[in-house]
């Protein structure tokens, strides 16, 4: 059978077997022992031509309920942004995306001069001296902060906010068990991170202290407050922040963070059923040389003009080996690439507007949605654009009835906090209108 | 000539936008204390909706990818990426689809899930697999947590070591690193392939893993697997696979039938995904059953009524290694490979990955060094030392490659081959493309010796000319600022 990413022809074969001096391609395998081959065929399923591949991805796609069809008020980390046409275009073009690490800089001047404004604009939204290329996602983003603030605090304790994303804490907890830190949760008091127990935690032994603000309920940590413990032993203050809500919120950086990290999903990228998204990470000058990943840095050729690079490669793992700050390798280029071009459509003014009309449609959803009987709205903090409601009916029964009305409702907080049986943590961004939100608040007052 | 790009801020002009947000449609509200917004906004870029694409595109002009042309940069296999990849996964129900929507909404792509577990299952030989990493690196450091649940879990806290040949990729000693094990590194013989002796003598009570690429960085097969994997095991350690290299072997040998216990493949190697200018990858794990009860949560189950579902259960896992369920979009376009090509397709890969690689080798041979004169398998290296001898160096080579519009092979790794230049065309390069390469690099040797600095001075072409990489460590100018 013939395949079309395959372009050797029988005569092709025969004239370089020939060149090579055997008889077959068998022979070019000789030195596989027979006991180790593979006799037989591999048990996956038949080749599909193109058309048939289609229709079958199409039938896989069309078994998903997606925000096409949906009015979502799903957020808990990943978000339903409007992204602008020209995201698409500019990380279709292939010289990008077919494209490795840029290891040549001469003939990779445009990924690499992409990933210094993306790291710029990163310094920027963040208030920060320095960005990486980027990270996985935000989750392990937050396990390498907390990795890099043991490696430069030489403590191995990190105290962690219990209203930090639950998976990025899980990750958390994975990541320690392999570096040997012990890592300490803070509980929360009325849907911030209780900064009394946070001062009990954080001690003379802690590598540092990890916030997220807007935190996992929406909400706006103090975070003048909790730099103040963090700094108060000498230890690191690690801040996780969705970018998107720096258009308008005061960056970590003006509050003393040492590191800021998050993901940069909000900022062009598809939910994607959670990924590939877009790990950042953000540091001060002082810890510039521990940072983990890849970093292009400005410089001239040799007629002075200027160029990019990666640079302060002797932290990475192929020049370090055991001895790297990190074991990174590949990370999410093309997904900063699409990060960079929506905050450059976005630009300084849309930045600010965008993130200001979250604020706007959260805020009059919590409002409408107070009014309806049997939703109960808790936790009286700022918030961004996620917030936390309490239901007379189980969330799981809820949304299943919502789900029926056209609507994605929100997260099931008692997946991960006991305490918070029966409250649903909903996300409104820029994209929901005032009727759907007004048919949320509708449906739900008739389900409860 | 040499020639500068503007950077997008210093296109930037007060006033312009390139952004269209509808307007407020819910009545005003002073919703947040003055205290917590910013007083400056972000100095981001101001622009057109045109310049912000003729500045992306220019960007894109100054940028080599395969669809560019050549790219033989070994142990990468930048292989054609399908363009049929690129619209299915761009699919809204792959795309729009959130992680946390319930399991009855997105049983397609949880089925897609499930199946390519299935089929990474048996192209590897081995019992289950993790879709979660995001990439090689994640999956080395995955593999490895599981080692150490393992070993812990049978009470061998001691095997604190893990073992690398020489030619391993810098990985595996970080991700050794990372995942709380301390590194022995033991040298290749002089075949390239693991030193069976020097092996007995680092192996013993306190062995964790050896990792193992097979076909290795060399580009060879390691013959004696069966017997390493024994004398492994018999010590009471485990053998992980680093599939970096695993386009060599589709259909032809599994690591699971070599006595590997657990395996990462790289998708954006093996099978296609695009490599995006450094990611996003995905970094699959698959394991022996004995070390099932240890894979990260949460994992794609099916049940008798054929539904799919996430099992969050799974006491003895070690944990969660990476948001949700990994990067989906990019296990969509593998997925799709895999069925494009099926059972024979995948064999064809391999046997044609295999055949490109020994005829540029061959026709290499008589102008380059040839270390190691044994059939390669996808890839091969060669030594510049020849051309060092004359004043050119293997980087030198490497940058007049660029005049000629390919990508030059990975150079100076593996370490254990002085000058190297690592080489692996992939399946997807007709003949006319390596006979054009081959005779491009035979030039080039020639030059070296008629006309050495023609290519000590390399590129010629490019938009800019070798760059100061030692002032940029030693001063780093990481960010744009606004004089």
């Amino acid at each position: 059978m013939k395949f079309r990413y395959l372009p050797m022809t029988e005569q092709d074969r025969k004239e370089m077997l020939s060149t090579i001096g055997v008889e077959s391609i068998e022979d070019l395998f000789s030195e596989i022992p027979e006991s180790v081959r593979f006799k037989g065929r591999l048990n996956i399923p038949e080749p599909m031509p193109e058309p048939v591949l289609i229709r079958h991805m199409n039938r896989l796609a069309g078994k998903n309920a997606s925000f096409d069809q949906y009015t979502s008020f799903l957020g808990a980390g990943v978000y339903e942004h409007h992204i602008p046409s020209v995201v698409n275009h500019v990380i279709s073009r292939s010289e990008f995306y077919t494209a490795y690490t840029p290891y040549q800089p001469e003939i990779s001047q445009g990924e690499l001069q992409a990933i210094f404004e993306f790291q710029t604009m990163i310094c920027e939204l963040t208030g920060m001296d320095v960005a990486n290329s980027s990270m996985y996602d935000g989750p392990t983003a937050l396990a390498e902060a907390a990795s890099m603030a043991a490696a430069v605090s030489r403590k191995r304790k990190i105290v962690v906010s219990r209203a930090v994303h639950p998976e990025a804490r899980a990750i958390l907890a994975t990541s320690a068990k392999g570096l040997g830190l012990t890592v300490v949760e803070v509980p929360c008091a009325d849907g911030l991170t209780d900064l009394k127990q946070l001062e009990a935690a954080a001690d003379e032994d802690t590598a540092a202290v990890i916030v997220q603000s807007p935190n996992f309920f929406g909400n706006i940590e103090d975070l003048a407050a909790i730099e103040k413990t963090a700094h108060a032993h000498k230890g690191l203050f690690i801040v996780s922040a969705n970018p998107l809500s720096l258009g308008i919120l005061k960056p970590p950086g003006e509050y003393g963070a040492d590191i800021v990290v998050g993901d940069a999903q909000p900022l062009g990228i598809p939910a994607s059923y959670g990924g590939p998204h877009c790990g950042y990470f953000a540091t001060t000058q002082a810890h510039m040389r521990r940072i983990p990943g890849r970093i292009v840095g400005q410089t001239v050729d040799e007629e002075g003009v200027r160029g990019f690079v990666l640079t302060l490669q002797a932290r990475e793992q192929h020049i370090r080996r055991d001895k790297a700050t990190s074991n990174i390798c590949s990370n999410q280029a093309l997904n900063a690439l699409a990060a960079s071009v929506y905050m450059s459509a976005m630009g300084k003014q849309g930045m600010q507007e965008v993130a200001r009309l979250n604020v706007q449609k959260a805020h009059y959803a919590k409002k409408r949605l107070a009014e309806v009987k049997g939703v109960e709205t808790v936790f009286n903090q700022p918030f961004f654009n996620e917030f936390v409601i309490k239901l007379s009916r189980p969330v799981k029964e809820v949304n299943e009835e919502l789900f029926k009305a056209g609507i994605i409702g929100g997260y099931d907080l008692g997946r991960d906090y006991p305490e918070l049986k029966d409250h649903m943590l909903v996300a409104v961004t820029e994209v929901r209108t005032k009727e759907e939100i007004d048919q949320l608040a509708e449906v739900l007052g008739g389900l409860l | 000539m040499s020639k500068e790009k503007a950077l997008i801020f210093e296109l930037s002009r007060p006033g312009r936008i390139a952004y269209s947000l509808p307007q407020s449609d819910v009545p005003e509200t002073d919703a947040l204390p003055e205290e917590l917004l910013r007083e400056q906004p972000a100095e981001l870029p101001e622009v057109s909706e045109l310049d912000l694409i003729r500045h992306y595109t220019e960007l894109s002009r100054r940028n080599h990818g395969v669809d560019n042309g050549f790219y033989p940069l070994g142990s990468c296999t930048m292989k054609y990426n399908p363009k049929v990849h690129e619209d299915v996964a761009r699919f809204p129900g792959f795309a729009k689809i959130h992680p946390y929507q319930p399991e009855d909404t997105v049983q397609g792509a949880l089925q897609l899930l499930y199946e390519l577990q299935q089929d990474l299952a048996e192209i590897t030989g081995m019992d289950r697999v993790t879709l979660q990493p995001a990439a090689g690196a994640q999956g080395e450091w995955t593999g490895l947590m599981m080692i150490r649940a393992y070993h812990d879990s049978r009470g061998e806290t001691g095997r604190d070591k893990v073992i690398v040949p020489d030619s391993a990729h810098g990985t595996n000693p970080a991700s050794a690193t990372v995942a709380g094990f301390k590194t022995i590194t033991i040298p290749s013989n002089e075949k390239g392939l693991v030193d069976v002796d020097e092996l007995k003598k680092v192996l013993g009570d306190d062995t964790a893993a050896l990792m193992l690429t097979n076909p290795n960085t060399l580009g060879l097969f390691e013959e004696d697997i069966k017997l390493i994997a024994d004398l492994v095991h018999e010590a009471g350690g485990l053998l992980y696979y680093d599939g970096a290299n695993a386009n060599a072997i589709l259909g032809i040998a599994r690591p699971g039938d070599m006595g590997f216990d657990v395996v990462h493949l790289n998708l954006h190697k093996t099978f296609t995904t695009p490599h995006g200018g450094g990611g996003p990858g995905a970094g699959p794990v698959g394991v022996k059953k004995e070390l099932v009860p240890f894979l990260p949560k949460p994992m794609v189950e099916k049940t008798e009524d054929g539904k799919y579902y996430l099992e969050d259960d799974l006491p003895n896992s070690i944990g969660r290694v990476k948001g949700f369920y990994g990067n989906f979009g990019i296990l969509v376009r593998a997925y799709a490979y895999i069925r494009t090509m099926g059972p024979d397709g995948l064999r064809q890969v391999s046997e044609n990955a295999v055949l490109n690689a020994n005829y540029m080798m061959r026709r290499l041979e008589p102008y380059f060094d040839l270390p190691y004169k044994q059939h390669c398998k996808h890839e091969f290296v060669l030594s510049g030392n020849r051309q060092k001898k004359l004043g050119v160096r293997t980087l030198d080579m490497a940058k007049r490659l660029l005049d000629f519009g390919f990508h030059p092979p990975t150079i100076y790794f593996p370490l254990i081959v002085d000058e190297c230049l690592m080489i692996e065309p992939t399946e997807t390069e007709s003949k006319e493309t390596l006979d054009q390469f081959i005779d491009v690099m035979i030039q080039i040797a020639k030059e070296a010796e008629e006309n050495p600095e023609l290519v000590q001075e390399a590129p010629h072409h490019t938009v800019v000319k070798r760059l100061d990489e030692v002032t940029a460590a030693r001063k780093p100018v990481l960010r744009w600022k606004k004089s």
